[in-house]
């Protein structure tokens, strides 16, 4: 990625979003003038009560939706200003996504998911399969590359997901309450693993979870509520 | 290539789905290799006539005899080249259901006219020295074990002999090949000038004539020519070109080419149907991986093309082994049917349209669900999963 930062030296600069869903002739303000910043190297939480917006904020940040006002920075892409087929190539180098319930391919197996990313680039074969052992080893799965996802235990699907977000060595990883289906031991395992590519590969992370114990892991916390973030958890 | 393997884990998901609509697509083009086959036996033909013959049959009904005097006096007529004549003999082979044809020949003049059918030098000057001997397409020869030297009794169905019997004894003295796959061997000929005196009526008559005319470009002048100079006689004739003379005989039985593209677009229409469901539903179980797939980068048109290239790849699947089957067991059935459809076979521009229309089929069903995988927003595919 682009490691540039923008004007005001973030990674993420989300400024004065607003997103409004419209539901027949009802209008539903889900963020309104919200201001968030995330600096390089950091792993931030993002946590708030159901419905507060936490996943529309990820889709923004990810390229995955438009907000209705205001501008979505990163690095120093103005990322709406980009047509659906810059952004979706934009999406493949940049941004790594991580999903509650992992979004695997069920019928490809392990390493196959994971090289999904990489068909969309240049690579030879024999470069997508070193990419994809070299992915799997980070999550701890070399031992299990051929093994459908059915084969393979919440948490494992879950580090398939994260090495499936972390293969084209993207600076960004989006998760989406990556530990929401997981029992609390792989649960710690997978939060292991994001502080370690946090940590070790310096890997900006944004994760929007429920749970304080996962917030705990994070560099920083923010919470979102009726649309708007603060420091504080709502009283 | 890369993603094929993606391609081909969709088809494998439901495999009971895909292979039940797999099997309606086979047996659709199976049909269509068949009905292909029949067509081309039928007015096949057609393409293969001679451009330079002319048919010269008796005006009212094929089946009324023409003198064989007019053929010297059709050789007069300014641009026929030379003519000659067969006549129906109606034979049968020890049972009906063996039906090939059998027609007294010239057999000179016969060989001349028909380039087609290609006999060795030797076999032809034993046919001229034997007045009894016959010559039969290698195919017959084959499917009944015949070999020069034999003997073949034939009842005809038509012609008694002078001592009133029916059945007629030939030598086989040649055996003949076809120049080319849609040269009819089948057939078998015997002389005519044994014929004629063998038979009990019908002397000096003959079923119809074949005229080659010096120029192609000229052959409607030259079929009126002929037309005029048998006019106000008692046997008057009509003449029109060889390929003209198949399609009537063909169009005896229908439109042949309107029936089979009647039957096949009934099948093709339904095969839509089921093909083009099953790419919906699939398409409409997978809208949250849709999702997962355009999150990772895969643009709006990757991921279109992807359905697009799945529905293909069912039906060319399909379309293959249909058409594979096709081309298996039509020489199996060329066997049974030789008698009724000599021509049985599957010609080589079928499997290039079936393909095309594998394709096309694939193309077709997949449009619609493609098109809704291309438009799905990434945010609402994802709340699916």
């Amino acid at each position: 990625m682009n490691e540039n930062l923008s004007q005001n030296g973030a990674l993420v600069d989300v400024e004065g979003v607003d997103k409004i869903f419209h539901r027949g002739s009802e209008d539903i303000h889900v963020l309104s003038n919200l201001n968030l910043r995330v600096s390089t190297g950091d792993f931030l939480a993002l946590m708030g009560p159901s419905g507060s917006g936490k996943s529309t904020l990820l889709n923004l940040i990810g390229g995955l939706d438009h907000p209705t006002r205001g501008t979505v920075t990163i690095g120093e892409e103005k990322i709406g200003r980009l047509s659906d087929r810059a952004l979706a190539a934009w999406r493949s180098r940049h941004i790594g996504f991580v999903f509650q319930l992992y979004n695997l391919m069920p019928m490809l197996t392990a390493e196959r998911n994971v090289e999904l990313p990489l068909l969309l680039t240049h690579l030879s074969r024999v470069e997508r399969k070193k990419h994809v052992e070299t992915a799997l080893a980070v999550v701890g799965l070399s031992h299990r590359t051929t093994h459908y996802p059915r084969t393979l235990s919440g948490g494992e699907q879950q580090r398939v997901g994260i090495a499936r977000a972390i293969v084209t060595d993207p600076t960004l990883l989006l998760c989406d309450e990556p530990t929401g289906d997981l029992d609390r031991k792989s649960g710690d395992e997978i939060l292991d693993l994001l502080q370690a590519l946090n940590r070790e590969h310096g890997k900006t992370i944004v994760m929007v979870t429920h749970d304080p114990h996962a917030s705990a892991r994070a560099s920083r916390t923010v919470y979102l509520n009726k649309g708007q973030l603060s420091n504080e958890p709502l009283k | 290539m890369k993603f094929f393997q993606l391609i081909w884990s969709n088809l494998r998901r439901k495999k009971l789905r895909t292979c039940l609509t797999l099997l309606s697509v086979v047996v659709a083009f199976m049909l269509f290799g068949f009905l292909s086959a029949i067509q081309e036996a039928l007015v096949g033909g057609v393409a293969l006539a001679g451009a330079d013959r002319l048919i010269v049959r008796e005006k009212v009904s094929i089946i009324n005899l023409l003198p064989a005097s007019y053929e010297a006096r059709m050789e007069r007529i300014p641009g026929v080249d030379f003519a000659t004549h067969q006549t129906w003999f109606g034979g049968i082979y020890q049972n009906p259901k063996n039906f090939f044809m059998q027609n007294p020949v010239e057999p000179e003049k016969f060989l001349k006219m028909h380039p087609e059918f290609i006999l060795p030098a030797d076999e032809e000057k034993t046919w001229l020295a034997t007045r009894t001997g016959a010559i039969v397409g290698r195919r017959t020869a084959e499917r009944f074990g015949w070999k020069i030297g034999d003997k073949i009794p034939i009842r005809s169905t038509i012609w008694p002999q002078t001592d009133g019997s029916f059945t007629w004894t030939f030598d086989i003295v040649g055996i003949f090949n076809g120049k080319d796959k849609g040269t009819d061997t089948t057939p078998l000929f015997f002389r005519y000038d044994y014929f004629d005196e063998a038979r009990n009526f019908g002397k000096g008559q003959v079923g119809w004539y074949t005229i080659r005319v010096k120029d192609p470009s000229q052959a409607a002048e030259v079929a009126g020519r002929v037309d005029d100079e048998f006019a106000n006689s008692p046997a008057e004739t009509k003449t029109e070109p060889e390929g003209a003379f198949i399609q009537a005989w063909a169009s005896q039985l229908g439109n042949i080419v309107f029936i089979v593209a009647a039957i096949l677009s009934a099948v093709f229409f339904t095969i839509l149907l089921v093909t083009g469901n099953t790419m919906a539903q699939a398409v409409r179980e997978r809208t949250g991986e849709m999702g997962v797939l355009k999150a990772i980068g895969f643009t709006n048109g990757q991921v279109m093309a992807l359905v697009l290239a799945e529905s293909c790849l069912l039906a060319v699947i399909g379309g293959l082994a249909g058409l594979g089957l096709a081309c298996a067991i039509t020489p199996v059935m060329a066997q049974k049917l030789s008698g009724l459809l000599p021509l049985f076979f599957l010609p080589a521009r079928a499997l290039f349209i079936g393909l095309g229309l594998s394709i096309a089929l694939g193309l077709v069903t997949g449009i619609i669900p493609a098109l809704q995988a291309m438009r799905l927003r990434v945010a609402d595919a994802l709340r699916r999963m």
